[in-house]
């Protein structure tokens, strides 16, 4: 068997056996799921009255505005919580025994990251009902959407590289905050309940360079069939599609060493 | 602990409260991060809803003033999930077990178990109000107004404390306690916490918000920061806080009654 095969069937070993337990027991998809439903129905019933602020021009309305964040934010807690598994694995022993059985290691991660896109896809999908059974407006087309889902398998892939990287490194399920914070201030330093144009102070300053903003600028214009920002998306995705790759390899190393 | 059994309910109360502070004291972690991650919120949410206050209707000129109320709620859910985990924790690990063996009341568990959420609450509230002033929040009420603040922290913190004491006595795990938190966040969330009760325009939400006793806990300590004094908003909170107190603990002393005829 090629390298490339070697790979390939220890990526479809791993993926599988995540997407099995995943579908299989509710413990772990459950939270995946719940969490960005929550979020949708919070903020977009919540907080729809912040389309009466003045120069709020998202014509789309409020809950497309957020169905777009809910999407961008599911698929990266959705790599979160794969590193979680990650995590689970290293400790209760299965990860060190699956490295020993591996063949080509680089393709455990490449495992885990396609369970991590097949769960984000799953989520998005339910998300997507409970947008349309709260009469969510669609205006992009069915090609903006597809776009819209590239989007976000991308930010699963990169938020599971990272995690992946932590959890391959601290091997517990105490790591968890560590995988978790970071992703959840990247994502909560970008305009998540106005546009950037009405956020203020602080925030303001921090979200025009966070990447989170590029990608939530993208993904509002697909659903709204305005895109936006998809250039400097794309070069962000790139760029930390590229670190993340160095860091999950960093982490692998690391429990290699490990034993 | 050896003259536990012997001696009065204070004395029994207060080296249970004191092993849960000293507890907490010995996790860093678990003092910070609760402390720490609600204001990292709240100076968020302050910029990032900022343009809120320019909704006609709104009741603040600032959307910090209005936000205050948010981290003594979520400090409250925190020293709730800490308390929650620490006495399963004890289940867990057969510290009740020994307990139970010695004439120690279940009321003096009961009250030195929450001392160490208490202890939170107190840190937290106080940590909030000094921020909060500091980044330029007014409190409307005055300072005797502020004190009055604290107070109904402590106490909306004791009523998510009993909670949390009545979860771990009725469950016994940590990961049962944990399972539980979504639950506080889905309650908080779901309230006028985040924007006016009047004002949220989804008719369902507005009435989950007005059936959920957490939009009036956060209702009156708002009302000392942007309204001044209003008696019918702290009646309420208080009120609520209080029958969430007694409810949760007869429902704990209950569970823990159980639990000691387990064992």
């Amino acid at each position: 068997m090629t390298a490339l095969g070697r790979t390939r069937s220890v990526a479809f070993i791993v993926a599988w056996r995540g997407i099995h337990n995943a579908f299989t027991n509710p413990a772990f998809l459950l939270p995946s799921v719940l969490f960005p439903l929550f979020f949708f129905i919070a903020f977009a019933g919540g907080l729809s009255g912040l389309q009466r602020v003045p120069d709020f021009d998202y014509e789309s309305g409020y809950t497309s505005f957020q169905f777009a964040f809910v999407c961008i934010q599911a698929a990266a807690f959705g790599g979160v919580f794969t590193g979680f598994a990650i995590a689970a694995d290293f400790e209760f022993g299965f990860a060190r025994r699956l490295l020993l059985a591996a063949p080509n290691r680089g393709g455990i991660i490449i495992g885990y990251m396609v369970s991590a896109m097949v769960r984000a896809t799953f989520v998005l999908a339910v998300v997507f009902l409970a947008g349309l059974i709260s009469g969510m407006q669609i205006d992009g087309s069915i090609g903006d959407f597809a776009a819209l889902l590239v989007l976000a398998l991308c930010v699963s892939a990169v938020s599971t590289l990272w995690a992946a990287g932590i959890a391959m490194r601290m091997r517990t399920m105490q790591a968890g905050p560590v995988m978790q914070m970071p992703v959840f201030v990247l994502l909560f330093l970008a305009p998540v309940y106005v546009p950037l144009n009405l956020v203020d102070g602080w925030v303001h300053a921090v979200a025009r360079f966070n990447p989170a903003t590029a990608f939530l600028e993208a993904a509002r214009g697909f659903v709204s069939g305005e895109p936006d920002k998809v250039g400097i998306t794309a070069a962000c995705l790139v760029g930390m599609f590229a670190l993340t790759v160095l860091w999950a390899r960093g982490g692998l190393r690391s429990a290699e060493r490990a034993g | 602990m050896t003259g536990l059994a012997h001696s009065s309910m204070p004395t029994q109360v207060g080296l249970l409260a004191g092993r849960a502070v000293k507890r907490i004291l010995r996790q860093p972690a678990q003092l910070v991060f609760p402390v720490l991650f609600p204001l990292i919120l709240l100076g968020v949410n302050a910029s990032g809803l900022a343009a809120a206050t320019s909704v006609p209707g709104f009741p603040a000129a600032s959307y910090l003033d209005f936000a205050l109320a948010i981290p003594f709620m979520q400090g409250a859910l925190f020293a709730a999930l800490n308390g929650g985990q620490d006495l399963a924790r004890d289940i867990q690990g057969g510290f009740l077990d020994r307990l139970a063996m010695t004439p120690m009341s279940g009321a003096a568990l009961l009250t030195g178990q929450l001392g160490g959420a208490l202890f939170m609450g107190v840190i937290s509230a106080v940590l909030y109000l000094v921020v909060g002033i500091a980044f330029g929040a007014g409190i409307a009420s005055g300072v005797g107004g502020a004190l009055v603040l604290l107070a109904l922290a402590i106490v909306i913190s004791s009523a998510f404390a009993c909670f949390g004491t009545f979860v771990a006595l009725r469950a016994g795990t940590g990961e049962a306690v944990q399972g539980f938190f979504p639950l506080f966040f889905v309650l908080l969330f779901l309230s006028s916490a985040f924007y006016p009760r009047d004002l949220i325009e989804q008719d369902w939400f507005a009435t989950v918000a007005t059936y959920n006793p957490v939009s009036y806990m956060v209702e009156g300590i708002r009302s000392l920061v942007i309204t001044g004094w209003d008696g019918q908003a702290l009646a309420q909170a208080f009120g609520i806080s209080a029958i969430a107190i007694v409810g949760f603990l007869a429902l704990s002393a209950r569970a823990l009654r159980t639990r000691l005829v387990r064992t």
